[in-house]
């Protein structure tokens, strides 16, 4: 390409009265190594813009619906929910029972202690009767 | 639409959107995200995806719109941008000590442009759009879009002639 015609082409181009292809021949011109001096400065616009053409989305493409995800989430925490509270409840239940049974087994062991207390006492009347029965023989 | 299908569409552009993507939004995680959620939304889309006529155009401004969406967000949370390392692959210490040089010059520069102004250098001197493409993608007439690409890249060369008389980076 003649010095001229690219020089024209970049008049042209900071007129954007170029076209597609008038700008691929300029891309291709600076993409050379060595360019004259006074075009030195346009050298790095041009590589600078074929090289972002080369970058590249380099991710998965996410193709799984996100929705569906969270509908199933949703679905699952409140099926543990409500396993909990169920669960819960019953457990809840079993304890209070537990301790009712704790409790009363206490207050039978109370009473059943009183009346160990009773029975010895009751054991005294024995020697009463004893002493009676010698004042009686004595008699 | 079949997800096979939807593959075949979607994989020609799919490089296109994110570079678009990454011009708006600099970042490249911030990029990456978008052309995902991009890309979700027209697999969302795939069952009426058959009525647009051109799925490429639509899939652009849908980038473009969800990007200049996420930077207003952006600037009321007043968020700063990421810059992302830029790797070339130049053998010699020299030239690849210059050409990453200008390389982030250039990227500091187009960062500079005005958001309509990337979009359109990006469009046509990057992905090499026809004009009557870049103005329905950018909802443009075809004399804003002409101003608007001959001013960036008037400004793309001044700063440069800037940077090549300095020298100073």
């Amino acid at each position: 390409m003649e010095l001229d015609n690219i020089e024209k082409l970049l008049e042209k181009y900071f007129e954007a009265t170029t076209t597609v292809v008038e700008e691929k021949t300029l891309q291709a011109y600076f993409s050379q190594e060595s360019v004259p001096t006074h075009l030195e400065q346009y050298k790095s616009m041009f590589n600078y813009f074929s090289n972002a053409k080369e970058e590249r989305y380099t991710k998965q493409v996410p193709l799984k619906p996100r929705k569906n995800y969270y509908k199933w989430i949703s679905v699952a925490a409140v099926a543990v929910l409500t396993c909990g509270i169920y669960f819960g409840n019953e457990i809840k239940e079993k304890r209070e029972a537990e301790y009712a049974y704790q409790e009363t087994k206490k207050a039978f062991e109370l009473l059943a202690e009183n009346f160990g207390k009773g029975t010895e006492k009751v054991a005294y009347l024995q020697e009463f009767e004893v002493a009676k029965q010698k004042i009686y023989n004595n008699n | 639409m079949k997800q096979a299908e939807f593959l075949n569409v979607v994989m020609p552009f799919k490089d296109k959107l994110y570079r678009l993507a990454k011009r708006l939004l600099v970042s490249r995680e911030e990029a990456e995200d978008a052309t995902q959620e991009i890309l979700l939304k027209l697999w969302s889309k795939n069952e009426s995806m058959a009525e647009y006529k051109n799925v490429e155009a639509f899939a652009m401004t849908m980038t473009k719109n969800f990007c200049l969406d996420r930077l207003k967000s952006k600037q009321a949370s007043n968020l700063k941008l990421v810059h992302s390392n830029y790797s070339d692959e130049n053998t010699s210490l020299q030239g690849q000590l210059e050409a990453e040089d200008s390389v982030r010059w250039m990227e500091r520069i187009m960062e500079e442009l005005p958001e309509q102004q990337k979009m359109v250098l990006q469009l046509r001197d990057v992905e090499q759009y026809e004009f009557e493409e870049i103005c329905e993608l950018l909802d443009m007439k075809p004399t804003a879009v002409r101003v608007a690409l001959s001013r960036a890249r008037k400004i793309v060369r001044q700063e440069l002639v800037k940077k090549h008389s300095y020298g100073i980076g």
